[in-house]
């Protein structure tokens, strides 16, 4: 067969005729920047090379040429499609945008059996009445959740110690499937317990009706009874006790754990993690405290700074990334959700790292009150006689109200991250969002300036580091991604 | 390897007909009203034999004496002795051809509905023709109502297949009406479908298990256009992807790896991962050595053992997007054991052979082994495999 084929060079781009695609850079180390394109794909180069990308002079020869190239930082005169394909990835990832409220918090009481040092409401122990959730107010707020047009609504139970009135949670639940066999919404219960109340009545409800629960270690008995008093000093035996029923009586993965980062757990996050290893969690969530409530009061929340908290957390992810090195499978959940925003185009539904913010579209609490915030921070926010985020009440307003007012769109509005001073420049975008509550209880001002922000501060930390593992340590690259679920 | 035609047909009988299409039977009591559409194969013949209304004869064996023989009756060419009921011939008694077109047995039939195409690529198996085939189309489109309706999977190839426009909407919609039942593959570059409108056209035929299977060779469009030589094809092999999706038309990615693209695979797994997260399936293939990989086999050919890393690193980046994703046409022995689990016997069964070297190898009956067409170009790393597979 006598063909004659055309050579490589007949289908190369013309040198010098690409055209740049929005990009943002961001020096990672001394001599090497990443850059970010418009949904978040990245390119680790040395610095020189990232100017002769922005000025024209790189040849299509060259490979980083090709690899801006298929990550579509660029377009040239022998392809376009790149335009498309952006298109469709932006689109993809503001879908969660378009679901609406998932999340449904309600605070059914603000009693506690438990006085934490960086409890983020101010918990009340006397006075039933006074702190908890009424039947009426509850049924109003269920009214509510089923405004949302979100096909999938979670209901969270909060508190204070939710399970010290449990009797509204019944009511909340009976009340939600009631409307649900004709709603037909993918409908999901979970508690947030310390689980010292946990008995058989819960559990035998919870089998019924497919709870799952949420709870707090914060690691070793010592670390954990430190962290979180309670009459008996046996929070952590507790806890464990309610854990291993909870698992035996309704399965494994029907309870998960949170932890949060004090002062004294500087130093022990090998332990921690070794804690939940024993306890046979999957997952360990490295938080720091927020700055509301008690955690202000008590000044706990400024018993470090935020590169201490960032050495805890690195010390954890290299721990835990060496522990998977072995075979162990253990994830570090704020790594997750970072890791989602990076290695895929999927949106997420993290309510702290979206633009807009998740006010209300995505989270919204109904509180013990019957007052509605745009956020679990917000009614913290409230305690501490900040009603920025107050958004209605349920006796008094509807769906409508509190969706189209004033006090939500504009602060929606300018949440936009990709329109908020210094975000707008900043390479880790794609991955970032903008916290109003944090910043309001820290500065006074939803937006905040980000050069003060210790939010932006942890997270640019948090990105960098991880972008550092996945561009340098392909082995460990590699773990990471395994940890987003497909 | 299975032959699939003969041009050295053995005519017997005077009468010489048309080209025509039927099916095999080997019910000589079949009642007359059936017999239209059918040929009957037959050991050997005798004039006692009542076959009246037969479309043809096919005999395995020629007869002595040749008198009163039914019209169309051909001799079985012997290497095509595999033939039985339920098969789909054309037999065309003029040119003394004899064409298989559907094997009933066969898990799989593959099509050939043109020899034309917009690409040349350097590794074709199928060298493309310009010669005006379109009667390929009317034999098919008189085929297809006479193979059975259990069968599994059917697959539509060229050339090009959309190139034949709404005549290969014909053949969509004839597999639909005829065999509702059976998957149809339909191996095209996706470039008609750059333009939405083919893409709804083709999705409106609504056939229920319907796979478009387009082949990407690069994640640039300098290297995707240098393998299928022809300048704009990446762009619009990218958008019919998106328009047939986009139109609710399942496809298939196929990457058939070879010299120019084997250092590229895991970028272009990077790029199908973030860009084309939607498809159905990855299929990422050995190479065919036969037609053009033949004759320019040491331009297009590389050892698959070359190329082990780039592969499992390209099969693992898909498959952590959460995508489907398989090895086609590759040994076993010559992939990293990681990627065993992802490798399908991908190779037709009538052009799979295994060698030599294969005997006694513990996971013969779960490997690809070898195309039988075209030369004979082995990786130099075959070998029998004496453990089991890992867990």
């Amino acid at each position: 067969m006598a063909v004659r084929f055309d050579p490589r060079g007949t289908f190369a781009p013309t040198p010098g005729s690409y055209r740049l695609l929005p990009l943002r850079f961001e020096r990672i180390d001394e001599s090497r920047v990443v850059a970010t394109n418009l949904v978040g794909e990245f390119v680790v180069l040395p610095r020189a090379m990232l100017s002769d990308l922005v000025e024209g002079r790189l040849h299509p020869d060259a490979p980083e040429y090709r690899e801006l190239k298929t990550r579509h930082f660029l377009t040239d005169d022998r392809s376009s499609v790149a335009l498309d394909l952006l298109a469709l990835k932006a689109r993809t990832k503001a879908e969660p945008i378009a679901e609406f409220t998932g999340l449904h918090m309600f605070v059914v009481t603000l009693r506690c059996d438990h006085s934490c040092a960086y409890c983020q409401v101010s918990r009340q122990t006397a006075d039933k009445s006074r702190y908890d959730m009424t039947f009426e107010h509850a049924a109003k707020a269920v009214d509510l959740v089923f405004n949302s047009p979100s096909s999938t609504i979670k209901i969270e139970f909060q508190g204070g110690e939710p399970l010290l009135n449990f009797d509204v949670i019944r009511h909340v639940v009976e009340l939600a499937e009631e409307r649900n066999r004709t709603e037909q919404r993918k409908l999901q219960f979970v508690i947030a317990t310390n689980l010292s109340q946990l008995n058989d009545e819960i559990l035998a409800f919870a089998a019924a009706h497919n709870l799952v629960f949420s709870t707090s270690l914060d690691g070793p008995e010592d670390l954990h009874n430190g962290n979180r008093p309670r009459p008996g000093r046996n929070s952590h035996e507790l806890a464990l006790a309610g854990i291993e029923r909870i698992r035996s009586t309704l399965g494994i993965d029907k309870v998960s754990a949170l932890m949060t980062t004090t002062p004294r757990a500087l130093g022990r996050v090998r332990e921690i993690v070794d804690e939940y290893l024993r306890l046979g969690f999957r997952s360990v969530f490295l938080r720091p405290i927020s700055p509301y409530g008690f955690a202000v009061r008590s000044k706990i929340a400024d018993g470090y700074s935020i590169d201490d908290w960032l050495s805890f957390y690195i010390e954890g992810l290299d721990y835990i990334l060496s522990l998977n090195e072995q075979g162990i499978a253990i994830r570090e959940e704020y790594t997750s959700i970072v890791l989602e925003k990076i290695v895929t185009q999927r949106g997420t539904r993290y309510v702290d790292l979206q633009s807009p913010s998740g006010l209300g579209i995505s989270a919204i609490v109904y509180n013990y009150d019957g007052k509605v915030y745009a956020s679990d921070e917000a009614r913290m926010l409230a305690e501490m006689k900040d009603e920025s985020f107050l958004l209605g009440h349920v006796d008094t307003h509807t769906w409508a109200d509190i969706f189209t007012s004033d006090k939500l769109l504009s602060v929606l509005a300018s949440t936009v991250a990709e329109s908020v001073p210094m975000c707008t420049d900043c390479a880790f975008l794609p991955y970032c969002g903008s916290d109003p509550a944090y910043h309001q209880a820290m500065q006074r001002d939803p937006v905040g300036h980000k050069a003060k922000s210790s939010f932006c501060k942890r997270n640019m930390g948090v990105f960098k580091h991880i972008l550092r593992i996945l561009n340098d340590r392909p082995e460990r690259a590699d773990i990471l991604k395994g940890w987003v679920a497909a | 390897m299975i032959r699939l035609s003969s041009r050295k047909l053995h005519v017997l009988s005077d009468a010489i007909g048309r080209p025509f299409v039927a099916r095999v039977t080997t019910n000589e009591r079949l009642p007359l009203s059936m017999r239209g559409s059918e040929v009957l194969l037959l050991d050997s013949w005798t004039p006692s034999n009542e076959l009246d209304g037969f479309r043809g004869l096919l005999l395995r064996n020629a007869p002595e004496e040749a008198t009163r023989l039914p019209p169309n009756t051909v001799v079985l060419p012997p290497e095509l002795a595999y033939v039985s009921d339920g098969d789909v011939l054309r037999i065309s008694p003029q040119d003394r051809a004899l064409a298989v077109l559907y094997r009933r047995r066969a898990a799989f039939n593959a099509l050939l509905v043109t020899e034309r195409c917009n690409h040349l690529c350097l590794m074709c198996s199928q060298p493309p023709k310009a010669a005006d085939d379109s009667h390929l189309v009317d034999v098919l489109l008189s085929a297809i109502p006479l193979f059975a309706q259990d069968s599994p999977e059917i697959c539509l190839t060229g050339g090009e297949p959309t190139l034949l426009g709404p005549r290969f909407l014909a053949l969509v919609r004839a597999m639909r009406n005829y065999l509702p039942r059976t998957a149809l593959h339909v191996l095209s570059n996706g470039r008609s479908f750059s333009d939405l409108q083919r893409a709804r056209e083709l999705a409106a035929i609504a056939h229920p298990d319907l796979m478009i299977g387009i082949p990407l060779y690069g994640a640039t469009s300098e290297l995707h256009e240098y393998v299928v030589q022809s300048a704009g094809a990446f762009d619009e092999t990218i958008r019919g992807i998106l328009n047939l999706k986009r139109a609710g038309v399942r496809v298939e990615l196929r990457v058939v790896i070879q010299r120019a693209n084997f250092e590229h695979l895991p970028q272009l797994a990077e790029y199908v991962a973030r860009n084309l997260t939607f498809l159905d399936h990855v299929a990422l293939m050995g190479l065919e050595p036969t037609g053009f990989a033949k004759a320019n086999l040491d331009s297009v050919w590389i050892d698959p053992v070359e190329y082990k890393a780039e592969l499992k690193r390209a099969v693992l980046t898909i498959a952590q997007a959460g995508m489907r994703v398989s090895v086609y046409n590759h040994q076993l022995c010559t992939l990293d054991p990681g990627l065993w689990r992802y490798a399908r016997q991908s190779i037709s069964d009538w052009k799979n052979e295994y060698l030599a070297e294969c005997e006694g190898c513990a996971m013969k009956h779960r490997c690809g082994g070898f195309f039988s067409t075209g030369v004979p170009v082995r990786s130099k790393y075959i070998r029998a495999l004496t453990h089991a597979p890992p867990r």
